[in-house]
């Protein structure tokens, strides 16, 4: 299930968009993240939605869980945090797509 | 049935681990395949970051003569901040500007590119864009290939080199990491500036290729963690690292806490007028010693950061040379064993011997303390703000009032920060044990 992007806000004077302006993603076809919306709305802390640093993850109205895939640094956060046993499944995108790191 | 490729080993991920394992290899006459998901080595990759060049003078006889390097780091300062207070600790050398060098700025797409590019040079096979999705095994249990994306196709060989990273999602199938233990890790968000090469010479004190390393404790709020500053050729890399359960538990957004150190009084007349070239994250594996894997199954070697071989340990922050050491180490384990005719877990078993031997493993032997102390409250949420009270009062000048003494001030400072000279005691003392 793939969400608008959740409403973002501004630091330092730089928008998150512009921030990730800047970064080369190769969006594949096939979702890498997919979460079960039920275990989601069953969740208190919703941790993925503060530290995933591509702010990909949006609480929903109804207590569930919105992502987007596609501008995904791959770091691994998300599953990491993550305190709900297979709320979250989480995979390299396809060889060749995602993200593409030129100044890391 | 999928195509099925057979070599002497298959290393999967192109980073400076398996890049430095597949060169071992290919210089020892075995076929190798070096298998990378992203489209060239060091696209998925991110780091702070300096890499310290020493482990390379065995691997690549003069490699300043032609690595891609950004600045010679000849300045390291030590800064420890408050919202309103700096106070550093800056060291210089011309000993770390000529040859044979200390640490370089690099770019990861740049350096690990090159050296995987040795490891293609002496005969390996690099593969890109391609994942390894999963552990092929034989009827004993014992992994004898790879699963890649590649219309399912398999690489086959007696022995296999995960060095994919982080997340390395081949260790946890072989059950030598856990699925996810967010208290072994760290989140590293980076921003890269666009600052003139001149620029940066100026305001950083610095010439020609001559560049700087910027730590800074207490720049990341309640969140257990550091902060940093690079120079590169013309951009700086500036960044936070802290704690992934207690990020996610504060509530703070992470570019908000580059942000805040982008705008602290110290730093914002650094990066004055520079604008945002590329924005990163990584998690970083900082557990130390008692949190790395076994690093031998049948038929299988974990290095790099797979095997939590990064060096967090305060004072040094190191990883590039430990991938290097181990992915060259489980090159030659490999090749040992594959002589030996005996890939199994026993017969691997070289692997480790060799990086206790080493600073790989001695190093974290020796600092494995360390984590502990480092991301203790009281050095990451008091000292800094009582050192910096304590050189504002030193260097307050109170006249017509007598100047206070060093140790009525640091009682004083102590006292606002909630410390006693106990502690403070204590602590520096643990800090010669683990560090001295």
């Amino acid at each position: 299930m793939s969400a608008p992007p959740p409403a973002r806000r501004r630091w330092d004077g730089i928008s998150f968009e512009e921030r990730m302006a800047t970064v080369d993603f190769r969006v594949g076809a096939r979702a890498h993240i997919a979460v079960d919306a039920d275990v989601c709305r069953s969740c208190t802390t919703k941790a993925c939605v503060t530290a995933c640093p591509a702010n990909l993850f949006a609480p929903t109205a109804d207590g569930g869980i919105l992502f987007n895939y596609e501008e995904c640094f791959e770091c691994g956060t998300c599953y990491m945090v993550c305190n709900s046993e297979g709320a979250l499944t989480w995979t390299y995108p396809d060889g060749g797509h995602g993200v593409v790191f030129h100044h890391g | 049935m999928p195509e099925v490729l057979t070599f002497d080993a298959v290393v999967v991920g192109a980073g400076p681990a398996g890049a430095a394992a597949a060169l071992a290899l290919a210089r020892a006459g075995r076929s190798v395949v070096l298998v990378e998901r992203g489209p060239f080595p060091g696209a998925k990759n991110v780091y702070g970051g300096v890499v310290y060049g020493r482990v390379l003078d065995d691997i690549v006889p003069n490699w300043w003569e032609e690595v891609p390097v950004e600045r010679w780091v000849v300045r390291r300062s030590t800064m420890m901040m408050t919202g309103t207070q700096s106070l550093s600790v800056d060291f210089r050398t011309d000993a770390w500007g000529s040859a044979p060098y200390n640490g370089m700025t690099t770019l990861r797409s740049h350096f690990d590119a090159w050296l995987a590019g040795k490891a293609t040079g002496a005969g390996a096979r690099l593969v890109a864009s391609t994942v390894a999705t999963g552990l092929v095994r034989d009827g004993a249990g014992r992994v004898v290939g790879v699963r890649t994306d590649r219309d399912g196709a398999e690489l086959h060989a007696p022995v296999v080199i995960a060095c994919d990273g982080v997340n390395s999602f081949l260790a946890k199938e072989a059950g030598l990491l856990p699925r996810a233990e967010a208290s072994h890790h760290t989140l590293g968000v980076k921003e890269v500036l666009d600052l003139p090469h001149g620029a940066i010479n100026e305001r950083f004190g610095v010439q020609d290729h001559e560049g700087v390393d910027m730590e800074i404790l207490g720049c990341t709020r309640e969140i257990p963690g550091g902060g940093f500053l690079y120079t590169n050729a013309d951009t700086v890399s500036i960044g936070v690292v802290v704690s992934l359960p207690q990020l996610a538990a504060s509530g703070v957004r992470p570019e908000e806490l580059v942000a805040d150190l982008k705008a602290h009084p110290t730093i914002a007349p650094l990066l004055r007028g520079s604008s945002l070239r590329e924005y990163a994250a990584h998690l970083i594996p900082e557990g130390g010693y008692d949190t790395m894997p076994a690093l031998a199954s049948d038929g299988m070697l974990v290095a790099g950061d797979a095997g939590a071989m990064t060096l967090a340990a305060g004072l040094w922050l190191e990883g590039v040379n430990f991938a290097i050491g181990s992915g060259y180490a489980a090159g030659r384990a490999a090749d040992r064993a594959l002589a030996a005719g005996d890939c199994s877990a026993r017969g691997l078993a070289s692997y480790r011997t060799d990086l206790e031997s080493q600073f790989v493993l001695a190093d974290h032997k020796r600092l494995r303390k360390a984590p502990s102390l480092v991301l203790s409250d009281r050095v990451q949420q008091r000292y800094p703000g009582l050192l910096c009270d304590l050189a504002e009062g030193m260097f307050t000048v109170t006249n017509p009032t007598p100047k206070a003494g060093g140790l009525k001030l640091t009682r004083a400072a102590a006292a606002r920060y909630g410390v006693s000279l106990r502690q403070l005691a204590t602590d520096t003392v643990r800090g010669l044990r683990i560090f001295g």
